[in-house]
């Protein structure tokens, strides 16, 4: 529509910038070299605020908005960053590292992980919450692919990936709270599934490794994700 | 209304699943129809077994795991068949204060099991629910479907046992 | 079905009901229910029959009377039936099967004594039923009976006046939203109708999760038919032709009566493709819960209608632009439509007068726990906390003292009874940390240890938590842990400082209501018994 195209000026972390309507504020953040920390969001994928990792304050509203999913308005003021912010995000990647069993050093994506990344690039240096050390399952039935929800942070981007691109949605999410797991089909082991079909799409998009290429040592795997954003390019302009 | 051809057969020939079908059928065999649809195959079955879920899945034409994370969302939803009896603690917050908890506690230590699961022996199902909305009866169980309370839990287990010891519900049922 | 029609039902119908001597209305609600009113009804029904009284006795059930229960100490009295007896007017408590004979035999003599009921105590004479004000009048699996006490004629009315001037009326009452939120009515309302689109809907959240509130049950019970005349005045103002209730699946009798009424509704054109032979159609549908707290949030209300699990969405986008099937779509609790056809038929500015200067018109609650009179009250806005709990509810049972009264269920706080003077309104509510919610009262005596209910309270929430966003999900897992270490004396100082840190973490970046209000309970009572709190904490210290 016309009004999405015209272009807004909004202020982020102090800094006037111009975006085009209907961008949501992380694209417009992004545009500017403003890097807003995210891990549920991926380019290419519907966005669906759930890590609440990329929340940003704005002038005048009540509450903290998650930047990947609110819409740009012309004359609104962004604070991507500050000591509270910076607190909060610690928080969450703590809470993660808490959930579930992760231990770097025996991980096949040891080094090239967006959650070490994260914990990192915020500063996170030790864990307060304790530990919940939950027995998860490993499934090593799919010939190829392995799936360990030891390191599984529910980011879904395996299923946003597997419904919206390939278009086989053989990954959901069962039960709910602490107790929801991703599963394949009716929770049947993934080498078993019948709707897979064995594209690798949701092992590259996983962030941490729990997806991963079988036959991997520890820090070995790579994810490679450009193939995202090009099939969305050429699926919007395709003929 | 959808086409038929690719319509899935029934798991068994059994008219049963012409019930389960009414429903679907009713909602022009829509993705929406989903919830409703479980309802009426659990009231069936007394439980979501995977050949029925994946039977209604494939009517609503709706992905497997959605079907399956839809059946385990919710707490009334069961995947495994439930004990011959089926007793209901409700935990709400004036049945709690009346002393749900030592309802639940004692129930739970007589059968030996926790709140969600059966007895080994196939025979009660243990469940917490979050109030049934008669507080006026706090503290209250729902055994088999029918409301007692205030109640204890040596009265719910003696009503457990005197209803062991008679004809199941089925055949009381005819 | 046109006005003239529905009046001359309604006359009929009470010209037949005069013509009866007595009139015997037996509670079929939630506890009376269970308690054996449908037997109570055709012991009754019975007995009339036997002693020729035929014609000049009617037994109806009617929809909660309202006192579920009173007890005032020692071991649980008999649990019995409430009956009325009509044009005495006297109300019997404890009724069973076996009381019919005598019951029978009592009309138009000396009354039962022993089962009396005081109808001039507080319980009753302090209510304001506007809401309620066809509840236990009426049959609720009847709708002639509903018309006959003056149904759908508010309906009829609104179709004679423009949408806009029906949402000005609603404006005008300054009704809020009853489910807790207390959003301006008129306002959501004129946003729908504003809202892009041919295709609109309109949902009644019919879910009722909070433990310990019945409120919406008793109403959908025993008076279907008012929900449906105020969605469907609703559908009207804003332009909807389809609607849903979203009822959730502990209540089949409710279920059962809705799906009764609409039958009944659309059998006489007063829901339909074609209401009250006009070109305004508006068809309901009832879409069963299965057990999700979480459903109670709108967005994930909508999900679940879809068909799918009920996780929220992020909002913006708010349902009133893109709702159900991404349609313009209201979403109202069931008191809310409640208030709608008195509105309509009495004017906005009649509700208005009633309440606060913010909160106008009235609350129904449903008052619990350690209190004397259990059951469900309308009240004013307005009224006090202390006029509930001592005059309306009783007091306190076993010669205990009141230590708090709790509202908003999970999402919400205990007021001290030090507080008690704290009139019930929107913002007072909030001010001294807790909300109105939607209606769920329950009185806590001095046995009661406060950091039980936050655990209580949180454990609640833990087990709801759709599982979607980090902070709900894994804090309420923590924070539970947290207060189960302080509850059982093995909690540091460390502990309460890391808890009061993770309520405020959880509380400003959870997705949804239920993880921001999740912490509530925690804060509420760190504010009014930290003692409480500390003094396990010292416990710890010396053990």
């Amino acid at each position: 529509m016309a009004e999405d195209l015209a272009v807004s000026t909004l202020i982020i972390d102090g800094r006037d910038v111009a975006a085009e309507g209907g961008r949501t504020i992380l694209e417009a953040a992004r545009e500017h070299g403003i890097d807003i920390p995210t891990l549920c969001f991926l380019d290419g994928l519907s966005a669906v605020g759930a890590c609440r990792l990329c929340l940003v304050a704005i002038e005048g509203a009540p509450r903290l908005v998650p930047a990947c999913t609110t819409r740009i308005a012309e004359g609104m003021v962004v604070t991507t960053s500050s000591p509270r912010l910076a607190a909060y995000r610690r928080r969450i990647v703590e809470f993660l590292f808490s959930e579930r069993n992760h231990v770097c050093a025996v991980c096949v994506v040891n080094g090239h992980c967006d959650l070490q990344a994260l914990a990192t690039r915020l500063g996170l240096t030790h864990v307060e919450v304790p530990y919940r050390w939950p027995t998860v399952p490993v499934d090593a039935s799919h010939e190829r692919f392995l799936l360990d929800h030891n390191r599984c942070v529910l980011c879904t981007r395996c299923v946003r990936v597997c419904d919206e691109i390939e278009g086989a949605h053989t990954w959901d999410v069962r039960g709910r709270g602490i107790e929801a797991r991703v599963i394949t089909d009716l929770d049947t082991p993934w080498g078993h599934s019948t709707t897979c079909t064995g594209c690798g799409k949701c092992v590259q998009v996983c962030p941490t490794g729990a997806l991963a290429h079988k036959g991997r040592a520890p820090g070995e795997m790579v994810k490679a994700r450009d193939f995202l954003p090009y099939l969305r390019r050429m699926r919007e302009h395709g003929t | 209304m959808r086409e038929d051809r690719h319509r899935p057969v029934p798991p068994t020939p059994d008219a049963i699943w012409e019930r389960i079908d009414a429903v679907m059928r009713r909602h022009a065999y829509s993705s929406h129809a989903l919830i409703e649809t479980l309802h009426v195959a659990q009231e069936a079955f007394g439980y979501l077994d995977k050949a029925t879920l994946a039977w209604v899945a494939g009517s609503l034409r709706v992905p497997l795991s959605r079907a399956y994370g839809v059946a385990t969302f919710y707490h009334l939803f069961r995947t495994e068949p439930p004990g011959r009896q089926l007793c209901v603690v409700c935990m709400g917050t004036a049945c709690w204060l009346k002393g749900a908890g030592e309802v639940m506690r004692g129930i739970a230590q007589t059968l030996g099991v926790h709140d969600g699961e059966t007895t080994s022996d196939g025979q009660v199902s243990l469940l917490s629910a979050h109030c049934v909305g008669q507080c006026g009866m706090a503290p209250l169980v729902v055994l088999d479907g029918e409301v007692v309370g205030p109640t204890s839990a040596p009265t719910v287990v003696a009503r457990i046992a005197a209803r062991r010891a008679g004809p199941s519900p089925a055949e009381e049922a005819g | 079905m046109t006005p003239a029609q529905l009046a001359q039902l309604a006359a009929a119908e009470r010209s037949a009901a005069a013509a009866v001597r007595h009139e015997v209305a037996v509670c079929t609600g939630g506890s009376c229910g269970s308690a054996g009113a449908a037997a109570v009804v055709e012991a009754l029904a019975r007995e009339a029959g036997a002693v020729g009284g035929g014609g000049n006795i009617r037994v109806k059930g009617v929809g909660c009377l309202g006192l579920c229960r009173q007890q005032r100490g020692g071991p649980p009295e008999r649990v019995g039936v409430l009956v009325r007896v009509a044009p005495e007017n006297h109300l019997y408590a404890d009724i069973t099967a076996e009381d019919a004979p005598r019951l029978v035999r009592s009309l138009g003599r000396a009354p039962l004594l022993e089962r009396l009921v005081d109808t001039g105590q507080a319980f009753f004479t302090r209510q304001r039923r506007i809401v309620l004000e066809t509840c236990g009048r009426v049959d609720p699996a009847r709708i002639e009976d509903y018309i006959a006490a003056g149904g759908y004629a508010a309906l009829l009315k609104a179709l004679e006046r423009p949408p806009t001037e029906v949402i000005a009326e609603v404006t005008r009452s300054g009704l809020r939203g009853r489910g807790g939120a207390g959003y301006p009515t008129g306002l959501k309302w004129s946003t729908v109708a504003k809202a892009r689109g041919s295709e609109k809907y309109v949902v009644c959240n019919a879910d009722e999760g909070d433990p310990g509130a019945f409120m919406d049950r008793t109403v959908l019970e025993g008076d279907p038919h008012r929900v449906l005349e105020g969605m469907a005045i609703a559908a009207w103002a804003v332009g909807a032709r389809h609607g849903y209730i979203y009822c959730r699946a502990e209540y089949p009798q409710a279920i059962a009566r809705l799906r009764t009424a609409i039958r009944q509704a659309e059998g006489h054109g007063l829901l339909g493709p074609a209401i009250a032979d006009t070109p305004f159609g508006f068809r309901v549908e009832v879409r069963v819960g299965a057990g999700a707290f979480v459903c109670g949030e709108e967005t994930a209300l909508l999900a679940s209608i879809e068909g799918g699990r009920g996780t929220p969405r992020p909002r913006p986008p708010y349902p009133a632009e893109h709702g159900l099937f991404g349609k313009p779509t209201l979403i109202n609790n069931v008191e809310t439509f409640a208030n709608i056809p008195a509105i309509v038929r009495e004017g906005g500015a009649w509700l208005a007068a009633i309440g606060t200067d913010k909160s106008k018109g009235t609350k129904v609650f449903s008052l619990a726990g350690h209190v004397v009179n259990t059951g469900v009250i309308e009240v004013p806005m307005g009224i006090t906390l202390r006029e509930i709990v001592f005059e309306i509810g009783g007091g306190i049972p076993n010669g205990r003292q009141c230590k708090a009264v709790q509202t908003g269920g999970p999402s919400g706080g205990c007021i001290p009874a030090s507080h008690l003077d704290t009139p019930v309104d929107y913002e007072s509510l909030v001010g001294l940390g807790s909300i109105m919610g939607s209606g769920g009262m329950i009185v806590m005596d001095d046995s009661t240890s406060m950091v039980e209910v936050a655990r209580f309270f949180m454990g609640f929430s833990m087990k709801e938590s759709c599982g979607k966003c980090v902070p709900c999900r894994v804090g309420t897992v923590h924070m539970h842990e947290l207060l189960s270490r302080i509850a059982g004396g093995r909690g540091t100082a460390r502990d309460l400082a890391l808890l009061e840190e993770l309520c405020d973490m959880v509380r400003q970046t959870s997705l949804c209501g239920l993880g921001m209000a999740a912490p509530s309970p925690v804060l509420s009572t760190l504010r009014w018994f930290r003692d409480e709190y500390e003094a396990r904490l010292l416990a710890a210290a010396e053990g």
